[in-house]
């Protein structure tokens, strides 16, 4: 029985009490319970199965280190795996429900596995279901599948909000301990911007349940002080629920705060991830009890020895009436001591040294206490509880030497300084035989940005272990606790365990690893502890070397015949204890998931039926599909009106960037592969850039605005790119050219007006001289449009009649507005880039991304005649001289018009004879857009073929889906209006 | 122009800190040698002076932020903006120098209170104790490119770019809303 | 996550703040350049285990590039400086050589 004792318990307020269910079940806990405590006094001792052999496991710790007692809790939306009930706090209403079992916690079907688990050992997996090779697919996967897993997945979208905070500081400190606290307060009175993080809700750490002097105080009341002073520095910051996840470079520290946790729903974000920059980082993150391995350890009611301690002074519950306690060290003894204060019953202490003394184990013994030296656990007795241990010596095979009738084992193996964070960003540890555990080697720290040492670690993190040396170490007020002796490794139980009770001494409680798991590995030939954590899953999930570490790698060393600092530890990673994904993305979720880039008219869009397609960050309108009608129906409606009558398009999103400066044309004639320093003021050239590679990069119209300043149009996703890379040629490389950039992509709106009636609309809106004289094909103007300022360039990209307008953005909405008025009589109708798309593929226009895919170089597409000659050098042109860029056997690219006018597959190959050297079909060419054209009534396409525009009429073979083949003549690009007579009127 | 509108037309959110787009406002980039005397002559006409690096000097509506080494971003009422480029214009003619409107290019907002620093610093990785009174921060916010500076003791002003105006708010009211205090839990 | 301070604007700032150029002070080769000279500077690359030069873009502030010298081993900064030079000044040649006395320069 584990119950909730009458008085004491130092962090529950019995006036508060709450209401839980577990499993259905109704239970009380009180208001500064955890999970684990009001479950414990609730006498729920049994919480889980484990993960492979579905035993019965119950609470072992009490903090971060509990590998058993994670549960589902919450609800619908707000339903979460992998709780660790016993670092949640418990809160009114909390539903909670145990994992990995089958139909029940009571009665698992899966505990077969416990039966069979002999069947089952390290590297089983690995092992039994290689071969044959479709069975893991059909037989193994899905039998697995359902009895693995940690938890279950939750089913609805997450109800809570989250969000990340920045901080910086000249000290974080990690671990709200007395060590931490002291190392903050001397930095604080040092006038360092000061931060400290407690993972808990409490301060303290240990002190407080296991009791010495600090200062002449009682560790509460001397850490009660300290929180007053830091609390009054303005230059100190407090921070509890506050875990350090992983310490990475320059001193970047993730910090994973719980707000929200314990009031699900009022509004609060659930977690905040902290992004801290410190220039120093103290890690007080204290030590962990390691458990003792012996057959049996993994019976519901073996818990830490501090654990068990912690449960009866913080929250005044008793793991049990009757508790044996086994130890290779002194520390256990508090246990004992705390217990007998309780007026529960402690039947033995059983510790493994031959020769035990020392001012706690006297106490004890004092107190009337049998204290065993020299002896240990054969096994212990009981399957969903303990019900007695079997003692042995420890120095023999396990012969069993009394039987002791107990409901409760508090075990001992020592403990070990939690040395995560100082290991994440490269700190070294070194092996400390007196305590028998790692600790950081302050010789080999983590470096930050100036090479020097970042982190330090004090107190019990630092291998400090007992409460007057943390201090010292942490530069803290002097402190007694009782005098200790040595401690003695103790890796397994009797030390001469013979195969079946190694069987059963787990090292691993989460993954079900066991002795004989690691010393099986070691035989089967893994000498590197990494491949043996990964062969046998010991510290991998969320224990992360926590409580099985250390016993892990003495067990291995042990086989495999070498000393422990030899064998090494496996990596630490970040997170130290699992953080939710909703921490992470923070306020990343929903409408604000990524920055959205709306145009001026994005509401009108959204108000008339656009369908969105995502172009980069932009969402432009693919169509605009009215009622009724299908969205293939509404893009050929668009491009039939503006090839007869006349559409609009919202074209804002073209990047936009001014070049000006003396020596502007000179830069740009470096950029674009032809010519822009001989453009005439007033007029518009189509032209390219390719980078240093050769490769078409992007294209577009430029402008010459005036004498000194262009107008570089790019494409839409290109404009932040195309001026980045403007830039970097002008501060990197001709840094002595006098030229100024400016993105002016978001100064305007723009729009095309476009088809025949274009020129109707444009002089409705009155204001300035349109006609084919005053303003000729690729020529500019600028002026005032219908009361609006404006700039109109006569350009096309559809082959029609063709103008586009730039005015200001702010004006944007009230022009576009003014257009379709002024455009109504003439049937102006707006169109979307699907539109956009085949009317430029009717005209054999390239699309950067479509006919360029970063391999394909300007001569491939034709565009030659876009190449100056003339010039001795443009970005790109050293390597377009290369033998294999001038080379006729290069796919170039061609028109392709199936025999049937059926639509040709986007991206399909065509084929060529014979077969290449991995049995494929060879291929001569393959399909780079392809559209219907309601224009032309049948499918049109483009595509890169071989020697393509030499082989004019020939028919080429499509493969496609289904055993489906196309055939497709080669045909000239441009399916419409060949002369561009259309665009030129 | 009376058609003209911001981003997001003044749009205003209450949480423990008052998010408000700032609505219509004249913004001009200035590139040129910061150090020639035309352009200081010039900022005396606007009745402003030239900003140390990562400054911003205001005055009677107007200010001058320093954007980069070769960069002032000049506000003004958004009325005055084309005549402010085409003073600067003419001020600077003999200089190698780019003068253009970008009035209408960003979104501008504010964030008013007490506490509003604590909304800036959910988004953006600024020390803002670090961060002087006239001191203007080029940064992100979440993910996109902001610039922000105290325009008075509790209130920041924060300048993106417009297509992005309604992420920017829907990140700044997330961050003010209600119960996220970055007040040190009891 | 690296900070560096931008010599541009004098901020120290994070790396989600800049972009990164790859290496630094490579020299351009254009038309008239062997075949050898093109491929070393548009493909050859040191990336060495200790002290590198690299281009980093002060993408989310003045928009400015700079040069970086740091250890790619331990992540030590030695010092940053204005990407207009075509080799690394005398001052963060003499902090490399402080902290790396063994460097034998930028070859």
């Amino acid at each position: 029985m584990s119950t909730r004792l009458a008085t004491g318990g130092r962090l529950i307020d019995r006036t508060k009490p709450l209401g839980f269910r577990f499993n259905g079940k109704r239970l009380k806990g009180f208001a500064g319970d955890t999970l684990a405590s009001a479950l414990l006094g609730a006498d729920q001792m049994l919480v889980g199965r484990s993960f492979k052999y579905h035993r019965p496991r119950g609470i072992i710790a009490s903090g971060v280190e509990e590998p058993n007692a994670l549960v589902g809790l919450g609800t619908g939306a707000r339903f979460e795996p992998d709780q660790r009930t016993t670092t949640t706090e418990l809160f009114d209403g909390a539903e909670t429900s145990s994992q990995n079992h089958w139909p029940s916690l009571e009665t698992d079907i899966g505990v077969l596995n416990n039966w069979a688990y002999r069947f089952l050992p390290a590297g089983f997996y690995y092992k039994t279901f290689m071969f044959p090779r479709a069975a893991w697919k059909h037989v193994f996967e899905p039998i697995v599948r359902q009895s693995a897993g940690l938890g279950k997945v939750p089913t609805e979208r997450d109800a809570d909000r989250y969000e990340h905070a920045y901080a910086f500081c000249d000290l974080l400190v990690v671990g709200g301990g007395v060590a931490g606290l002291s190392a903050a307060l001397e930095a604080g009175r040092a006038g360092k911007r000061v931060i400290v993080w407690e993972q808990t809700a409490h301060w303290g750490g240990r002190s407080p349940v296991d009791g010495g002097q600090i200062d002449g105080m009682a560790p509460e009341d001397w850490v009660a002080g300290v929180l007053e002073q830091l609390a009054a520095m303005p230059n100190g910051s407090l921070r509890a629920r506050c875990m350090a996840a992983g310490l990475y470079d320059h001193g970047y520290v993730l910090g994973y705060e719980s707000v929200g946790d314990a009031t699900p729903g009022d509004g609060r974000p659930r977690h905040r991830l902290w992004r801290v920059r410190a220039g120093q980082i103290v890690t007080a993150t204290g030590a962990i009890e390691r458990p003792l391995a012996f057959a049996g350890n993994d019976v519901p009611g073996v818990m830490l020895a501090s654990a068990v301690r912690d449960y009866v002074v913080n929250w005044a519950v008793s793991p049990g009436d009757r508790t044996v306690i086994v130890t290779n060290n002194d520390d256990a003894y508090r246990t004992a001591l705390v217990l007998l204060d309780a007026g529960l019953v402690v039947p033995a202490v059983l510790d493994a040294r031959e020769t035990p003394t020392g001012e706690l184990i006297e106490a004890v013994r004092a107190r009337g206490v049998r204290v065993l030296a020299g002896r240990g656990v054969a096994k212990v007795k009981g399957g969903k509880r303990v019900q007695g241990v079997q003692v042995c010596a420890q120095a023999g095979e396990g012969a069993v030497l009394e039987e002791i009738g107990c409901d409760c084992v508090a075990m001992s193996g020592g403990w070990s300084p939690v040395v995560h964070l100082w290991s994440h960003c490269g700190g070294k540890l070194l092996w400390d035989e007196a305590n028998a555990c790692f600790r950081p080697d302050p010789s080999r720290p983590p470096t930050g940005a100036d090479g020097a040492a970042m982190v330090r670690a004090v107190g019990a993190a630092n291998g400090a272990l007992r409460l007057p040396e943390a201090l010292a170490d942490a530069g803290g007020p002097p402190a007694v606790a009782a005098a200790e002796g040595p401690m003695a490794p103790v890796w397994v139980m009797p030390q001469g365990a013979p195969p079946a009770l190694r069987f059963k001494a787990f090292l691993d409680y989460q993954n079900d690893v066991k002795v004989s798991d690691v010393q099986l590995a070691a035989r089967e030939g893994y000498e590197s502890v990494e491949h043996t954590k990964r062969y046998t899953t010991l510290g991998m999930a969320t224990d992360q070397g926590k409580l099985s570490n250390i016993n892990g790698l003495a067990i291995l060393s042990d086989a495999l015949g070498q000393a422990i600092p030899v064998t090494g530890t496996t990596t630490f990673r970040p997170p130290y204890t699992p953080i939710s994904f909703g921490a992470i993305a923070g306020e990343a979720r929903g409408e604000i998931f990524q920055p959205l880039r709306r145009t001026p008219m994005h509401e009108w869009h959204e108000a008339n039926g656009a369908h969105w397609e995502p172009v980069g960050l932009w969402r432009r309108p693919y169509s605009y599909p009215r009622a009724g009608e299908g969205l293939r129906d509404a893009v050929n409606r668009e491009i039939s009106n503006t090839r007869n009558s006349l559409g609009m398009l919202d074209a804002s999103t073209l990047g936009k960037i001014v070049v000006k400066g003396p020596d502007a044309g000179k830069f740009l004639d470096m950029l674009y592969t032809n010519m822009m320093s001989t453009l005439p003021v007033g007029k518009c050239r189509y032209g390219l850039m390719c980078n240093e590679n050769g490769f078409l990069m992007d294209d577009g119209v430029v402008v010459r605005l005036s004498e000194d300043s262009w107008l570089c149009h790019t494409t839409s996703g290109g404009a932040d790119r195309i001026h980045g890379w403007m830039e970097d040629w002008l501060q990197c490389e001709w840094w002595d050219w006098k030229v100024y950039t400016a993105n002016l992509t978001e100064q305007f709106a723009q729009v095309a007006i476009v088809g025949p009636n274009a020129r109707k609309l444009l002089e409705k809106l009155g204001g300035m001289d349109v006609s084919k004289e005053a303003l000729p094909f690729m020529t500019w103007a600028e002026g005032e449009l219908g009361g609006f300022r404006a700039r109109i360039f006569r350009i096309s990209f559809s082959g029609e009649l063709s103008y586009e307008i730039a005015v200001p953005a702010s004006e944007g909405m009230a022009f576009w507005k003014a257009c379709l008025a002024a455009g109504e009589e003439f049937g102006a109708m707006p169109y979307g880039t699907e539109a956009l798309h085949v009317m430029r593929a009717e005209k054999g226009f390239i699309m950067i991304g479509d006919e360029s895919d970063g391999t394909v170089i300007p001569q491939d597409l034709g565009l030659g005649w876009a190449i100056s000659k003339k010039k001795e050098d443009y970005l790109g042109k050293r390597a377009q001289q290369r033998s294999f860029m001038d080379n006729p056997d290069r796919w170039q690219l061609v028109g392709l018009e199936t025999l049937d006018g059926s639509v040709l597959p986007d991206g399909v190959y065509a084929v060529a004879e014979g077969h290449n050297p991995n049995g494929q079909r060879n291929v001569q060419g393959r399909v780079t857009s392809t559209y219907f054209s309601p224009t032309l009534g049948k499918g049109i396409a483009m595509g890169l073929v071989h020697r393509g525009p030499d082989r004019m009429g020939e028919v080429l073979d499509f493969p496609a889906d289904a055993g489906k083949v196309f055939r497709a003549r080669i045909v000239d690009p441009v399916f419409y209006d060949k002369d561009g007579e259309k665009q030129n009127v | 122009m009376s058609d003209a509108v911001s981003a997001l037309e003044g749009r205003t959110s209450q949480g423990f800190a008052t998010v408000q787009e700032a609505g219509l406002q004249g913004m001009v980039s200035l590139r040129c040698d910061l150090a020639s005397k035309a352009l200081a002559k010039a900022l005396k006409e606007l009745g402003l002076s030239l900003p140390a690096q990562r400054r911003v000097v205001a005055a009677s509506g107007r200010s001058a932020l320093w954007m980069s080494p070769d960069e002032l971003l000049i506000l003004v009422p958004y009325a005055e903006a084309a005549a402010t480029v085409a003073a600067l214009e003419k001020a600077l003619v003999k200089e190698h120098a780019l003068v253009v409107d970008v009035s209408d290019a960003r979104a501008m907002f504010r964030v008013i209170g007490e506490k509003a620093e604590q909304v800036l610093t959910k988004l953006c990785p600024v020390d803002f104790d670090a961060l002087a009174a006239d001191e203007v921060r080029r940064t992100r916010a979440a993910q996109v490119a902001a610039a922000l500076w105290r325009s008075d003791k509790d209130t920041f002003s924060v300048v993106c770019f417009r297509s992005v105006a309604g992420y920017v708010m829907g990140a700044l009211e997330h961050s003010a809303r209600p119960g996220s205090e970055l007040v040190a839990p009891a | 996550m690296l900070t560096l301070t931008c010599p541009c604007c004098g901020m120290t700032v994070e790396e989600t703040e800049l972009a990164p150029g790859g290496e630094a002070h490579l020299k351009r080769f254009g038309p008239g350049s062997s075949d050898a000279e093109f491929e070393g500077y548009l493909f050859a690359r040191k990336n060495p285990r200790g002290v590198h030069f690299e281009r980093w873009r002060h993408a989310y502030g003045c928009g400015k590039w700079f040069l970086a010298a740091r250890c790619t081993a331990t992540l030590e900064v030695f010092g940053t400086y204005p990407a207009q030079t075509t080799e690394p000044p005398a001052s963060i040649v003499a902090a490399i050589k402080a902290r790396r006395p063994d460097w034998e320069g930028l070859k």
